[in-house]
């Protein structure tokens, strides 16, 4: 499989993009900067108030748009072929509903606000291992059984986070809702030097998963005679894109589609091939987020950025649904 | 390249659908798994190749148990056609004959070495697939889409095939077509050959030996002229049947089925 040109192109277009959107991002803003002026800024001269509104404002920010970018993208692709399904997302294995949980505990109760983000990223890991545990069978990890387990333990988690926050008072329902729907408002270093690690790690192992991927999609038997362990395969899937999916909750919240669409739209441009499937979904997931995160701040009143992908991600997955040339969820 | 089954039995779960079962591949020979619906003759083939785990006994592949040696060494040396297969949308048969050297690469190698290359276009002349190389597997007719598994299978460079009923969705020109082919490998480059095949009469004619299974347990083992006899036909199928010794082997001709009459007295004939 020597590198096909429309894969080639694909690598330079979503690359450019990417690149041209961060330095639209970095100039746009309450206090525009020109090219020339960021580019100063960049090099620590000129005006230090510019300097600080890079380097610790819009920098780290779209830093943080990066990484949860990646690690929801990559996430909802290795999922979608571990479950063989297109309307797979992150978010399906019951990680919202863990992470969600601990995360609505924490801000309706009001204790320990400081540890949301490690709360979520706890739970989210200990929800989708249990729902592993649920998919497990004597021959190893069934699919149904994973889907329904993660719907199951979804709706169970979902009732007790809704109770919670119907019993609390207004503000406390501010604070969890805007954490429900996503943002990255006010991220900043921090979490980019805790999570920006493990993402990274969790982003190369799961860009050498392309082929055990690519083998399990010709079913299990085949697989085996292949030499690839199904049940070993997909539990290291599923670990690292639960590891994707938690990490990315943990910084920003829920922010949806961009792991469920991400995916779909990258098969369009390079087919099926996971190789180049899973790593492009990171850098298109990074890209839209980061698209994202910039119209979200350039409105009157900052959005979170979970509304502006809902907003746009919607009808995008509609186009891919029914508009579109070849659909990529034909059979996926 | 010696595969041995010593008292194999297993099956789903807990239940068990085949019992103590004893076989020696002898290499470079065509062997086939007969019997009737429910014999077991699938359950065997998923045991030896690694699918299910033994309930009892083991498969020995050069005298180690295979589910005590590294699953990537096995899959250089034994390659599986399973009865059915997914095909994911968009692969070209490049691409998934490109998947048979899965075994011989490392986890992190992104592209083939120029070795596997030549295996998979080794594999790709061989089923006579060259000019279908970029077309999408899923618009291949059903011959052409069963040569490209064995394409992905051969890519392996397996030293034994195993192939879980290959004719079944075939016409009758393709049955023989991919049987000739395996007749071709087997003979001329050594290829040791396992087949379930729900057909007698080409089971008969293409392997040198047959394994007869009733109910689970091998009923016999031998050439196709001492295992298929109207006795056995009778006691294994249910079947009154003629057995004709032909130029192109032995034939086959069912006459009538054989009913039970007496629920705990023997058939009635």
């Amino acid at each position: 499989m020597i590198i096909h040109s429309r894969t080639f192109q694909a690598v330079i277009l979503l690359i450019l993009g990417l690149l041209l959107t961060v330095i639209v991002a970095l100039m746009q803003g309450s206090v525009p900067l020109s090219l020339t002026e960021l580019w100063q800024a960049f090099r620590h001269q000129g005006d230090p108030i510019r300097q600080t509104i890079l380097y610790d404002l819009r920098l780290p920010r779209i830093l943080i748009a990066l990484i949860v970018g990646a690690a929801l993208g990559m996430s909802g692709a290795l999922l979608q072929g571990l479950l063989r399904n297109g309307l797979a997302d992150p978010f399906v294995l019951g990680i919202s509903a863990g992470a969600g949980l601990m995360a609505i505990a924490l801000l309706t109760l009001g204790i320990f606000l400081a540890w949301v983000p490690v709360a979520a990223w706890v739970g989210a890991m200990v929800t989708s291992m249990l729902v592993y545990l649920l998919g497990r069978t004597a021959n190893g990890i069934v699919i149904e059984r994973l889907v329904l387990g993660g719907i199951a333990i979804s709706s169970l988690f979902g009732a007790v986070q809704t109770t919670l926050l119907l019993l609390s008072n207004d503000g406390q329902i501010q604070s969890a809702l805007n954490w429900l729907i996503g943002s990255l408002n006010g991220r900043g270093w921090a979490e980019v030097t805790t999570a920006g690690p493990y993402v990274a790690v969790a982003l190369l192992l799961g860009s050498l998963l392309g082929r055990s991927v690519n083998v399990l999609n010709l079913g299990d038997e085949l697989a085996i005679g292949l030499g690839v362990s199904p049940t070993r395969s997909r539990l290291l899937m599923g670990a690292v894109a639960s590891l994707l999916a938690a990490s990315a909750v943990s910084i920003a919240g829920l922010i949806g589609f961009v792991g469920l669409v991400v995916p779909h739209g990258v098969r369009l441009l390079v087919g099926n091939d996971y190789r180049w499937v899973l790593p492009l979904s990171a850098i298109a997931g990074a890209w839209v987020l980061t698209f994202a995160d910039l119209l979200s701040r350039l409105g009157v009143v900052e959005l979170p950025v979970g509304a502006v992908t809902a907003l746009l991600g919607s009808p995008l997955f509609i186009w891919l649904l029914y508009g579109g040339r070849t659909s990529s969820l034909k059979g996926v | 390249m010696h595969l041995e089954a010593q008292k194999l039995s297993g099956g789903y779960g807990k239940t068990r659908v085949v019992q103590e079962i004893h076989l020696t591949l002898e290499p470079g020979k065509w062997l086939s798994l007969i019997g009737a619906n429910g014999s077991g003759k699938s359950t065997v083939l998923k045991l030896l190749s690694r699918i299910l785990l033994p309930q009892r006994g083991a498969v020995l592949l050069n005298g180690r148990d295979i589910h005590r040696q590294p699953a990537q060494a096995i899959a250089q040396t034994l390659a599986l056609l399973p009865q059915q297969q997914a095909i994911p949308p968009g692969l070209t048969v490049q691409q998934l004959v490109s998947l048979g050297r899965t075994p011989y690469q490392g986890w992190w190698q992104w592209e083939l070495a120029a070795e596997d290359r030549q295996q998979v276009e080794q594999a790709l002349t061989q089923t006579q697939l060259q000019d279908f190389r970029d077309r999408p597997v899923e618009a291949l007719s059903g011959g052409e889409r069963q040569r490209a598994f064995l394409a992905l299978a051969l890519a392996q460079d397996p030293k034994i095939l195993l192939l879980d009923e290959p004719t079944t969705y075939l016409d009758l020109c393709h049955q023989l077509e991919l049987l000739e082919l395996l007749k071709r490998l087997n003979q001329q480059q050594g290829l040791t050959i396992i087949t379930v095949l729900h057909d007698i009469n080409l089971a008969a004619r293409y392997s040198d030996r047959l394994a007869l299974l009733k109910e689970g347990c091998l009923y016999a083992t031998g050439t196709p002229t001492k295992v298929l006899t109207p006795q056995t036909l009778a006691d294994v199928f249910r079947i009154d049947a003629t057995v004709l010794q032909t130029p192109v082997g032995l034939q086959i001709f069912p006459l009538a089925p054989i009913y039970h009459h007496s629920r705990d007295g023997p058939a009635v004939r």
